[in-house]
């Protein structure tokens, strides 16, 4: 094959690249924009675009710390910053090893309605969340477990168990069955064949749940909002977000910055594990 | 095996129990407020569903939904699809889908202020500080405020924002799928003499109906729900209510729980369609193992 193109085909790719490089930069400029305003100082915000910067970028005096030290400071972002994680670490970790249980029951175990009950996983991965706010608040209530951490972890856990078992079942069940079956003829027990065969070889599963559920409760403003509210010791990032919202309106400085302190994590945790991350969302393309 | 059900019960009791009283109960529990007043006390029987059918500003949040199942749905899918062939042509691939995967990392909430701010407006005249009124604005029009004219062009901008961040998912997807179509099929279609066009008609896309079926749904049931980017947007002033953002004001504004519990129950109806469409897939596909 020639290695010159007619003119018909260099058109058509100069095309391609142009549609290509518009797109990308169609994704990349409002997050590039959100980025270089959160750190410009507050009459620049409000006075001209942030593409302003560009004319003298490395003039580092147009840049400033302020906004970060206002929201996290002033705002309380810092104190929802501590609450995200200690909402987001345990509602990872509960769910995974209690859905890790079950998807090893499922794909390993015989009991009577396994079958009925593992249809049962695949209907609720759809049930909208909406349908069990209002139950589950009353109980909190009366419980006095509204506006805390544990309420907050419980929930997580629940609604997060349909996608875990589903992907972890769905893991499990490919592997090799003569494994399993010489592991029980050496007398090992469900727990050692699920301890020491099962979880080791499903590393790759794993990573991939643990990462979309910790980005799920670390990125979820609902069942914050109704179970937490405004409870500013218990709220994390993406409830006082939100609240900023509101009470800053247009103070783009503040609002960037706090924007951008809220993405931060999952911005490192996507751009070190996106492979896992990519595997994650393949799996699980019915998660509701 | 001795004790398998024993041991069975003690794998699978944790998760059952928690998916009871998270998922089970509370949603049967809530089909069964929507025929109750206000605070559960009194039965009403219709009442809430027929507050929902005709009162104007849940039929507002009605036809909201269904502009955003149509738009957001149509939007995400196509424009995954059109990148996943476009993309797989050239050499910076993998760059180019981090970028547009990326928002998907991010909160709707922080992907909710980022589109407030590419929407942020200034009166004609004034330097304009959003990004997309400066490139209306150097291409000789006039500066609009995206967020507040109702009702077509704000909530075609906020279910634009929805788009950003979720057209990467149906990509990855579909890119997938895409480079599993086996090559010498598509090469054997060109050397037949089929141009680029006829050979994605014919054949790429028939191969792809399965994924995009998928796909379709997911972002139907995503759409029903959809809270986050109205509620940091606009909180459904200026006529941008949706079901989901309805239901929370039905919620904690006017304290109607038997009117939020119909809210709910309606997304619900949604859901099973979908629900019951998943079984069966699931059903078939575990017969085939």
């Amino acid at each position: 094959m020639s290695r010159r193109l007619a003119p018909g085909a260099v058109a058509s790719r100069a095309l391609l690249h142009f549609i290509i490089v518009l797109m990308v930069l169609v994704w990349l400029l409002p997050t590039l924009g959100l980025l270089v305003s959160s750190f410009r100082p507050a009459h620049a915000v409000a006075s001209t675009g942030w593409w302003t910067v560009f004319a003298t970028p490395f003039d580092l005096t147009q840049y400033t710390l302020d906004n970060y030290r206002h929201v996290l400071f002033q705002d309380g972002m810092a104190r929802a910053f501590l609450n995200s994680l200690i909402i987001a670490v345990p509602s990872t970790a509960l769910p995974v090893v209690i859905a890790a249980l079950a998807a090893f029951a499922f794909a390993w175990l015989r009991f009577p309605g396994r079958e009925a009950l593992l249809l049962a996983v695949v209907g609720l991965l759809v049930v909208p969340l909406q349908t069990t706010f209002i139950p589950i608040l009353r109980l909190y209530s009366q419980w006095g477990a509204a506006g805390t951490f544990a309420g907050l972890w419980a929930a997580h856990t629940g609604y997060g168990l349909p996608f875990a078992i589903y992907l972890l079942r769905n893991f499990f069940a490919a592997l090799p069955r003569d494994l399993f079956e010489s592991a029980y003829i050496d007398g090992a027990s469900p727990w050692t064949a699920f301890w020491r065969l099962a979880l080791p070889m499903s590393t790759p599963a794993l990573a991939s749940l643990i990462i979309f559920q910790f980005l799920w409760v670390w990125n979820d403003l609902l069942v914050a909002l109704i179970y937490v509210g405004g409870t500013q010791e218990v709220a994390p990032l993406t409830v006082r977000l939100s609240t900023l919202v509101g009470s800053y309106g247009q103070e783009w400085h503040v609002l960037t910055a706090a924007a951008f302190v809220t993405m931060i994590v999952p911005m490192i945790v996507f751009f070190a594990l996106q492979r896992y991350f990519v595997r994650g969302i393949l799996a699980g393309a019915v998660k509701g | 095996m001795r004790g398998e059900r024993a041991w069975a019960a003690l794998f699978v009791g944790p998760a059952a129990l928690l998916a009871g009283f998270y998922l089970v109960l509370p949603t049967l529990q809530t089909v069964y407020l929507s025929f109750f007043d206000r605070n559960s006390q009194a039965l009403v029987g219709l009442d809430n569903y027929r507050y929902m059918f005709t009162n104007a500003a849940v039929q507002t949040a009605f036809r909201n939904n269904l502009l955003w199942l149509v738009v957001f749905t149509a939007g995400t899918v196509l424009l995954g699809l059109v990148l996943a062939v476009l993309l797989d042509r050239v050499r910076y691939e993998a760059v180019a889908k981090s970028i547009i995967f990326l928002p998907m990392a991010i909160s709707f909430a922080g992907a909710g202020v980022i589109w407030r701010f590419m929407y942020a407006y200034r009166p004609p005249g004034a330097d304009q500080i959003g990004l997309l009124n400066q490139v209306v604005v150097a291409l000789g029009g006039t500066p609009r405020a995206w967020l507040i004219e109702q009702p077509w062009i704000n909530n075609l901008a906020l279910i634009g924002a929805g788009i950003w961040i979720w057209t990467g998912f149906c990509l990855v997807i579909i890119s997938a799928a895409y480079k599993g179509i086996p090559k010498d099929m598509l090469e054997a279609a060109r050397v037949d003499g089929a141009n680029e066009l006829q050979v994605f008609r014919h054949i790429s896309l028939p191969s792809l109906y399965p994924t995009l079926a998928v796909i379709t749904t997911t972002m139907i049931i995503n759409v029903m729900k959809i809270f986050d980017i109205v509620y940091v947007m606009t909180n459904g002033q200026f006529g941008t209510e949706v079901l989901a953002n309805r239901m929370y004001k039905e919620m904690f504004q006017f304290r109607h729980f038997g009117r939020a519990s119909a809210v709910a129950v309606v997304l619900l109806a949604v859901a099973a369609v979908v629900m019951v469409g998943n079984i069966r897939r699931f059903k078939r596909e575990e017969e085939m193992r």
